[in-house]
């Protein structure tokens, strides 16, 4: 069966804050509102809503439940729920489309990053029996994945503080940016280790973020948007979470994602790599071929700004403005989830 | 245009109490392997998975899906969560039948499971919020003003809701995977038990259950190839709406009204009490079963209790309600959706044992979540659309 043409047809995201006050629906409805009034459509002509978010970051249990009425549901709507970022609902809003049960669909994803202990919360992914009591900690694991590729002489630490130094650069010219800088890679390279072989800059700035996307099928998008950002290849894969039985120093699941969803067939002119740590960058790069020539995260990424559970939606919303704005005609949106890169979720979108 | 998609295997565990005998890992792998053996395929054919669970704080697993990718041999393959409240099951079997729909992929294993008693559900779903509405002690009590609310509607008399226990525990007692097998109950007794929250008593209740429960879903074009009986998906919906707003209609809530409907039109179902042969139906608590006959569109407004006390919705009457003794007799929250669209699929496939309706051509899996605001059905059938 042939698949539909699919696009992102507009984006809206909420600027990053720490220790937000406001609730999930406070925080989803302007942005929501605003997305609606930027591609001029009324709730009425959504299809079907998707939604990420993760009950543990609220501590409690469907907490996703009050975002309903941050989308008004009423009269009921058709709508669905990942335990997981954004991206993922995206992947399910695409797969609706996909089926022609629905023409329009709107995903957003929210995440108060810095209402609880992130680190520790994230770390309640692994092994129930055998890690988690260990609390081993969200940066500790990607610290020993950081040290395996150091060791491996995969990355370097120069190539570290060089991620660093220009994501904080580029975040200067993103408004939604948090983590702001114009560091050298030497005035890096001389700061303290904070978990050693991680230094502070090598680790994602935890933020409350919220954002959410419109996709559109075919003739549709084209009538909402001058220059939508087509979907030509969307592709997520696994790799197992168990330490020391996969290569820390390779993302397989990432370069299987990447390869399914045609990255090699052309040059990526923009790439938006959700890549929480620095080292996982570099790894990302290489796992999915990724040139010289391919401006990485102009928005930053992740390490400037990472709303988690928002962070990878986050990438495609970034990733599509270049296409609408016409600064780019092929790019790359991803989405990693779980410790160190377990999941890898790549997307390539166009412009016509 | 859509794709058809098939259930060609459907496995589920032993529900109880404590599974103590088996990890979460082993649990879910419990169900995937009975699924498999069933598809007669092996984990290796399976192209992706989705996996649906009801809040990760009923085990104290933050998505769970993660870790479990090891025990699911899905390296280097797609997994994909859902999280719909109470109706997950449903929703992540209907989201995996996009996925083949959609042409994505050929063959696709879904699970739904939770391991309740690795915490306590009860507590587990009454964290207080602040600023929003309390749920207090369990769902109960979240629901009890509700059924109160329909008998006063209705007029039904005050033992229908015992009638539904009896039957559904009764029925259970021919499935050898519910978790509660108690054959002696009669109308009396179940009257006798106490009072939980007013007007539901305790026989009343759902339990409170470790399972899971896998289906493996396939194109019509890998279905067609593939020898062993088959329920093909007709059609599937879902609804939400909010929790609460002034006025809101909470005993038959629109949401599921639209849902239903929605159904038939895409079903080609013109009068469901007709020509559907058998209703998997979720029944947390047993007056729900008259409520939802109304909602779906089965009994007319304020008659669903007729039906129940006309002995309609037995496993000899015309329209057999949760012959598998339903979320009454099994409920662990995650998987309780998808044991009803399992279930569903397994009286067309003709696979339902001791509590197979004879003949089932078409049955229907439904679920709901939430404060009955999420809604989540297929219509399944022994024949192609």
């Amino acid at each position: 069966m042939a698949l539909r043409d699919i696009a992102i047809v507009g984006t809206a995201q909420r600027p990053s804050e720490v220790n937000s006050t406001f609730t999930s629906v406070e925080i989803l409805l302007p942005v929501i509102q605003q997305l609606l009034d930027k591609v001029g459509i009324e709730r009425s002509d959504i299809g079907f809503w998707c939604h990420g978010s993760c009950d543990y970051m609220s501590g409690q249990p469907f907490s996703f439940v009050s975002a309903v009425d941050a989308i008004g549901a009423w009269p009921p709507i058709v709508e669905s729920h990942v335990e997981a970022d954004g991206a993922l609902a995206l992947y399910e809003a695409w797969v609706k489309i996909q089926t022609g049960e629905v023409d329009v669909a709107l995903v957003f994803s929210n995440g108060k990053t810095t209402s609880g202990p992130i680190d520790q919360i994230l770390s309640l992914q692994t092994d129930p029996y055998m890690v988690a009591p260990l609390k081993p900690g969200f940066d500790a694991l990607a610290a020993l994945q950081a040290r395996a590729c150091l060791d491996a002489g995969v990355v370097t630490e120069r190539q570290m503080a060089e991620v660093a130094s220009r994501s904080r650069r580029d975040a200067n010219n993103n408004a939604i940016a948090f983590t702001k800088g114009n560091e050298s890679v030497e005035e890096l390279l001389a700061m303290p280790y904070t978990m050693n072989p991680l230094r502070a800059h090598d680790c994602a700035t935890p933020v409350d973020g919220c954002n959410a996307v419109v996709l559109a099928a075919g003739d549709i998008a084209r009538r909402l948007a001058t220059r939508p950002a087509w979907i030509r290849g969307i592709d997520h894969r696994i790799d197992t979470q168990r330490l020391g039985a996969r290569s820390m120093t390779e993302s397989s699941s990432a370069a299987i994602a990447a390869q399914k969803a045609g990255v090699g067939k052309d040059r990526i002119d923009v790439a938006e790599l959700h890549a929480p740590y620095t080292h996982q960058e570099l790894l990302l790069r290489k796992a999915m071929g990724l040139s010289e020539s391919t401006h990485i995260n102009p928005s930053g990424g992740a390490l400037v700004a990472n709303p988690a559970m928002a962070a990878g939606l986050a990438r495609f919303a970034e990733a599509a403005e270049s296409i609408f704005a016409g600064s780019a005609d092929r790019v790359l949106a991803h989405c990693t989830s779980g410790p160190m890169l377990q999941q890898n979720l790549v997307c390539v979108m166009e412009g016509e | 245009m859509a794709e058809l998609c098939a259930v060609v295997g459907v496995g589920q565990t032993k529900h109880a109490a404590c599974r103590a005998d088996v990890s979460i890992a082993g649990l879910v792998r419990e169900a995937v392997d009975r699924a498999l053996a069933d598809a007669n395929i092996t984990i290796a054919d399976v192209d992706a998975i989705v996996i649906g669970k009801a809040p990760d704080s009923l085990e104290g697993v933050a998505m769970p899906e993660l870790w479990l990718a090891d025990a699911l041999a899905a390296h280097g393959k797609p997994v994909f969560r859902v999280h719909t409240a109470g109706s997950v099951g449903g929703s992540t079997a209907i989201v995996a039948a996009q996925h083949v729909m959609a042409g994505i992929h050929g063959t696709v294993l879904t699970i739904g499971f939770e391991k309740q008693s690795d915490g306590n559900a009860m507590w587990a779903l009454s964290v207080p919020i602040p600023f929003g509405m309390p749920v207090h002690a369990g769902a109960g009590g979240y629901f009890s003003p509700i059924v109160r609310g329909y008998i006063a509607r209705s007029g039904a008399p005050k033992h229908i809701g015992a009638m539904v226990a009896v039957k559904d525990r009764t029925n259970a007692c021919k499935n050898p995977y519910a978790h509660l097998h108690e054959p002696d109950w009669t109308l009396e007794k179940a009257l006798e038990t106490p009072m939980l929250w007013d007007p539901i008593r305790f026989i009343e209740t759902c339990p409170s259950s470790d399972g899971a429960m896998a289906l493996v879903l396939m194109s019509e074009e890998r279905a067609d190839k593939h020898a062993g009986r088959k329920a093909w998906v007709h059609a599937t919906s879902m609804r939400s709406e909010p929790t609460a707003f002034a006025g809101r209609e909470q005993v038959s809530p629109v949401a599921g009204e639209m849902c239903a409907a929605d159904l038939w039109r895409k079903g080609g179902i013109k009068n469901p009490a007709e020509e559907i042969d058998v209703v998997e139906m979720y029944v947390p608590f047993a007056w729900f079963e008259p409520m939802w006959l109304e909602n779906l569109g089965f009994a007319p407004r304020n008659e669903g209790w007729r039906w129940v006390e006309d002995g309609i919705t037995e496993m000899g009457g015309s329209l057999p309600v949760n012959p598998s003794g339903g979320v009454l007799s099994s409920n662990p929250i995650g998987a309780s959706g998808m044991l009803r669209f399992g279930e569903a699929a397994m009286q067309v496939m003709g696979k339902a044992g001791e509590h197979q309706i004879d003949g089932a051509k078409k049955a229907i899996g439904h679920a709901y979540g939430g404060g009955s605001q999420f809604f989540a059905m297929w219509l399944v059938s022994s024949t192609k659309p």
